[in-house]
């Protein structure tokens, strides 16, 4: 199909003004054809027609604009007549004339500062209410936890091991990976550090408190945070868009049994294994790189290791990992039942999941910290 | 108006895996007719209307868009193609992060280069032309009802003035009074914007008020008749189809309407 951009001139015949219009007037050239109709200057004349017999392609957007010029003319004070209009372009311009001027109204203009104080009122209060919500959350899992306890079949076992394998065989690469290259980096700072005081030998101690105490476990809650607690949110929330979660609660599914409660003791189950395993990763990432900057023996690590490392610093760090775990995996269903609308809601309340858990895990850790050294461990 | 094709289809296959779809299909729809598309469940009516607009590739067989062969189309064929056909899909499927005025506007700000202003104004008349209400623009996807979505949809899909218009089910979901205004509304902008339908649907009513032609999938082919040629066609499921007590219900109040 050719293009014959559209065009129009202004003429004069027996003291009247005539438009004549022709080529497409299309929604494709709208742009040009409305700096046609722009550079129009009403003048003095009364009567205008509008010859639109040379006209080839015309859609709604083209009659609008041509409505457009008229509509200048009048305001003008012109009286308007249209000539030539084609009979199969007659429905068009009834279709526009019936339908334009139907605009919104603009909403008000809001003062700037009165909508940042009201977005940090509205912000506050939502902040309040959601801490509200998320405590009823932690006491319905708990309920519905307690009552499967009472009937164990309430269980989901299938489910659950789909998520211990999701959440945690899955996740194994990645934070073995993780652990390794923590390791290495530990050690190696802690070597060239001690080294300025000759303690180097104490890189080995440090690695023995650090990553068993808190840098394993810590590390591995924020990986599983960001890959299991996201999912969980995404998981949920999409179902929650597909209205699958009002289909179970219709059925008689209970969705905190089904969804929640897996996802939980799966993770509950997992992250404390995931933790070991990177606690083990990086101490044999920390040993390679003391091994090598330390010019020291394996023998010689695995004995000074033996004398540094202490059972209790491994417990600590083990008993915070079914916390995190529990709050990741809280945090994550929470976000995902509160998905309410579409695909925006999800990507949304996903994003807040994960930055939500990451920052109670760190508290969790806070609040650990000091509760061991007030009972001096 | 000379019969000219704008849409040509010969020798199409689908398959998904071992499953064939269509095997053979051949069909061509005319400018300014609206074509309904029937078929049982599964019988490939919907991925059917995703072959002709290039969003699943044919396992074989040659589809013509207004002229133009859409396997050889290079990315700026497809585009310049592509504004020239306008999409309903089921539920309207409007970007839910954008109000109904920024849904309409989408394609306009893809593909032209145009004032907001006067896009506003373009907008605000699409969102008219579907029967929504002026308050409708600055909604979100999700403050509207399934009808309201179905109209944005459907405003969405006339931003740039398309020469084919593509619906699927169109009346699915609507109460029977909005199926039938909606009927109408296609009807209408069908006749003002001189377009072509293509649509999908399972709406008996649809097919009896609005439709010059009937495209029936049925043993991975296609048969194109009008109505009156369908009720004659001996084919099992054509006959029952046509002639089942909902068909039968469907034409009588058809007649009740025009008596």
């Amino acid at each position: 199909m050719t293009v014959e951009p559209g065009w129009i001139r202004e003429g004069t015949t027996d003291g009247r003004l005539v438009l004549s219009a022709g080529g497409d007037w299309t929604v494709a050239g709208a742009g040009a054809l409305e700096g046609l109709v722009k550079a129009l200057r009403p003048g003095a004349a009364r009567d205008v027609a509008f010859d639109l017999s040379e006209i080839s392609a015309l859609d709604t957007a083209g009659v609008w604009l041509l409505r457009q010029a008229a509509r200048r003319h009048e305001e003008a004070g012109a009286r308007v007549a249209w000539e030539g209009v084609a009979e199969r372009f007659r429905p068009l311009f009834e279709l526009v004339e019936e339908n334009e001027g139907k605009k919104p109204e603009r909403p008000p203009r809001v003062n700037a500062v009165a909508a940042a104080i009201t977005r940090l009122g509205r912000n506050s209060i939502e902040a309040g209410e959601e801490t509200v919500a998320l405590t009823a959350f932690i006491g319905q899992t708990t309920i519905t936890g307690l009552r499967a306890l009472l009937r164990p079949g309430r269980f989901r076992l299938v489910s659950l091991t789909n998520q211990i394998e999701q959440t945690g065989l899955n996740a194994m690469p990645i934070v073995g990976l993780m652990a390794f290259l923590i390791g290495i980096v530990l050690a190696y700072q802690g070597a060239v550090q001690l080294r300025n005081f000759g303690a180097e030998i104490y890189t080995i101690d440090m690695l023995a408190i650090t990553i068993p105490r808190e840098i394993g476990v810590l590390l591995t809650a924020i990986m599983v945070a960001g890959r299991s607690g996201s999912a969980f949110t995404a998981q949920i929330g999409t179902m929650k868009v597909n209205e699958e979660i009002a289909a179970m609660q219709a059925l008689g599914l209970d969705p905190m049994e089904i969804l929640v409660l897996p996802r939980i003791n799966a993770l509950i189950i997992t992250l404390p294994i995931l933790a070991l395993f990177s606690v083990f990763v990086g101490m044999v990432g920390g040993a390679a790189m003391a091994i090598v900057s330390l010019d020291m023996g394996a023998t010689q690590f695995l004995g000074r290791l033996q004398e540094a490392m202490t059972l209790k610093h491994f417990m600590v760090g083990m008993v915070k990992a079914p916390v995190f775990a529990y709050l990741i995996a809280v945090v994550g269903c929470y976000q995902g039942l509160r998905v309410s609308g579409g695909a925006e809601s999800v990507g949304r309340l996903t994003t807040r999941a994960v930055v939500l858990s990451i920052f109670l895990v760190i508290v969790a850790d806070a609040v650990f910290s000091l509760m061991f050294a007030a009972m001096d461990i | 108006m000379a019969a000219e094709a704008v849409i040509r289809i010969s020798g199409l296959v689908n398959q998904f895996g071992k499953q064939v779809i269509h095997d053979g299909v051949d069909l061509e729809v005319m400018r300014g007719e609206v074509l309904g598309l029937v078929g049982g469940s599964g019988s490939g009516k919907s991925v059917l209307m995703r072959t002709i607009l290039g969003l699943n590739r044919p396992r074989a067989g040659k589809i013509e868009l207004l002229g133009v062969d859409i396997s050889r189309m290079d990315a700026d064929a497809r585009a310049a193609t592509q504004t020239r056909c306008g999409v309903l899909f089921q539920d309207g499927a409007l970007f839910s992060s954008l109000s109904v005025t920024e849904n309409v506007q989408a394609p306009m700000r893809e593909h032209l280069r145009l004032d907001q202003a006067l896009m506003d104004e373009l907008a605000a008349l699409k969102i008219a032309m579907v029967g929504l209400p002026p308050d409708a623009g600055p909604k979100l996807p999700g403050e509207l009802s399934g009808g309201m979505r179905k109209r944005a949809g459907l405003a969405r899909a006339l931003a740039l003035d398309p020469e084919i218009l593509f619906l699927d089910e169109p009346t699915a979901g609507l109460d029977p009074i909005g199926a039938a205004a909606f009927d109408s509304l296609i009807r209408d902008l069908q006749h003002s914007l001189g377009l072509t339908v293509v649509m999908v649907t399972h709406d008996l009513d649809t097919l009896i008020a609005i439709c010059d032609r009937i495209a029936v999938l049925v043993d991975k082919k296609v048969r194109v008749g009008t109505m009156a040629e369908h009720l004659g066609d001996p084919h099992p499921w054509i006959q029952e189809y046509f002639h089942g007590p909902r068909a039968r219900a469907a034409f009588a109040s058809a007649d009740g309407g025009k008596g």
